[in-house]
């Protein structure tokens, strides 16, 4: 019952951090400028990707 | 939780989406609903897959992997091909990667869970894992700083497969060497042991479809390990404790602009809130168990959760942004890097079982 319980207060720590964490994120970050909103869907559009990748070295993610 | 007041927080998340950051994000947080939704429904881990092989001579779980590698290498070849916009999980051959790769691979079997594994059993509420995912994201941050470092040691450009020999040439040499693979793991396991189980091959399925879903509207591949980065880098920042405009990494434009950015815009973020998000979904209806642990595990598992973020970042990825999306948009990274991962989680289980995880 007590691990239980611990577990849910640990569980209710870890959301309240991260919806924490999105809302600071949210009110430091630039205004979004939703008339340069990226295509639904990148294949096909033409546009070029400038999305961060793991994959990245010293460059943009590769092609 | 029960799952309809769930359901409506994800759907009043996706319509704030819509509504502040984009159509696009929107969409791809669902992908990432998606993806936690089936990695956690069907236990679908790396690193249990290759414990399981190793320990007990199991095939199931690594077979399960091998299917989702060509399942989504089929569908993501001909897709590099047909339009040029779209980019591959392409990472550096290098001493980095080679190091990188081996750390993770072996510090994934005490953590007990890979770049994936840990953001679904996070969201499922796994104690251990809830609390190795600031360590993680701090140990992304810090090797994404010492990156240049590590590169510096020696690395060759790129190899895309899809490039030098076109899409279907590629797939063949993927489909070759994974039917190798096979041939190698049934080999180790012997006749008498299942191939498949239905929970592996329906992850696989899914997985694939959701991997190629996240190229076609994203533009690039599926990764964890960049957007923990991210969050690390927008901390320390915010704190004063880097410059990025004097790190090799994070002063590269893009990088720069994305520390400017709402997370919620960036493609590696918004999907791993959707795991976390999928993975909750699913623990309304399981709720996962998992074994008390001690003080020292405790502390083992939480310095190779850290260990397992800064090597990730060495490595171009973790086992989804290197392994899967690696070797299935055709970068030799990947290729390198299962060896070197599957290296250190021989030593990784040694680790565990001296630890008695």
């Amino acid at each position: 019952m007590a691990k239980k319980n611990v577990t849910a207060v640990l569980r209710a720590i870890f959301w309240f951090a991260l919806l924490l964490f999105l809302a600071w994120d949210w009110r430091n970050s630039s205004p979004i400028d939703l008339r340069q909103e990226p295509p639904l869907f990148a294949a096909g559009s033409g546009q070029e990707v400038s999305g961060g990748h793991c994959s990245m070295a010293t460059g943009e993610a590769g092609k | 939780m029960r799952r309809t007041p769930l359901a409506a927080v994800l759907a009043a998340v996706f319509l704030l989406l819509v509504w502040n950051v984009s159509v696009r994000q929107a969409v791809l947080f669902l992908v990432g609903i998606g993806m936690g939704g089936a990695l956690a429904g069907t236990r679908f881990g790396f690193t249990t897959g290759w414990r399981q092989l190793v320990e007990g001579r199991d095939p199931r779980g690594t077979m399960g992997q091998l299917l989702l590698l060509g399942l989504a290498a089929t569908l993501a070849m001909p897709m590099l091909a047909a339009f040029p916009e779209l980019h591959a999980a392409l990472g550096p051959p290098s001493i980095s990667l080679l190091v990188g790769a081996f750390f993770f691979g072996l510090s994934m079997q005490i953590a007990d869970g890979c770049g994936s594994g840990t953001l679904y059993k996070a969201g499922l509420g796994v104690p251990l894992n809830m609390g190795i995912l600031p360590l993680f994201a701090l140990g992304s941050f810090l090797g994404s700083v010492h990156l240049n470092a590590w590169l510096s040691l020696g690395q060759i450009a790129p190899v895309s497969l899809v490039a030098e020999w076109g899409a279907a040439k590629a797939l063949a040499a993927t489909w070759l060497l994974l039917g190798a693979l096979a041939f190698a793991v049934r080999r180790w396991a012997g006749s008498g042991q299942p191939w498949w189980s239905r929970s592996w091959v329906w992850g696989a399925v899914l997985l694939a479809v959701l991997a190629s879903l996240n190229l076609i509207i994203a533009g690039q591949p599926w990764g964890v390990v960049y957007g923990f980065g991210l969050w690390g880098a927008k901390l320390a920042y915010a704190l004063g404790w880097f410059d990025p405009a004097a790190n090799a990494f994070w002063s590269l434009a893009g990088n720069t602009q994305r520390l400017t950015q709402s997370v919620l815009m960036d493609v590696t973020s918004i999907t791993n809130i959707g795991i976390l998000g999928g993975a909750l979904w699913i623990a309304a209806r399981a709720p996962a168990a998992a074994k008390p642990l001690s003080a020292q595990q405790w502390s083992v598992g939480l310095v190779a959760g850290f260990v397992m973020g800064y090597s990730s970042r060495l490595a171009f990825g973790c086992n989804i942004g290197a392994l899967l999306s690696g070797i299935s948009t055709g970068s030799l990274h990947g290729w390198i890097w299962l060896p070197m991962a599957f290296l250190g989680t021989l030593v990784g289980l040694r680790v565990r079982r001296r630890f008695q995880f």
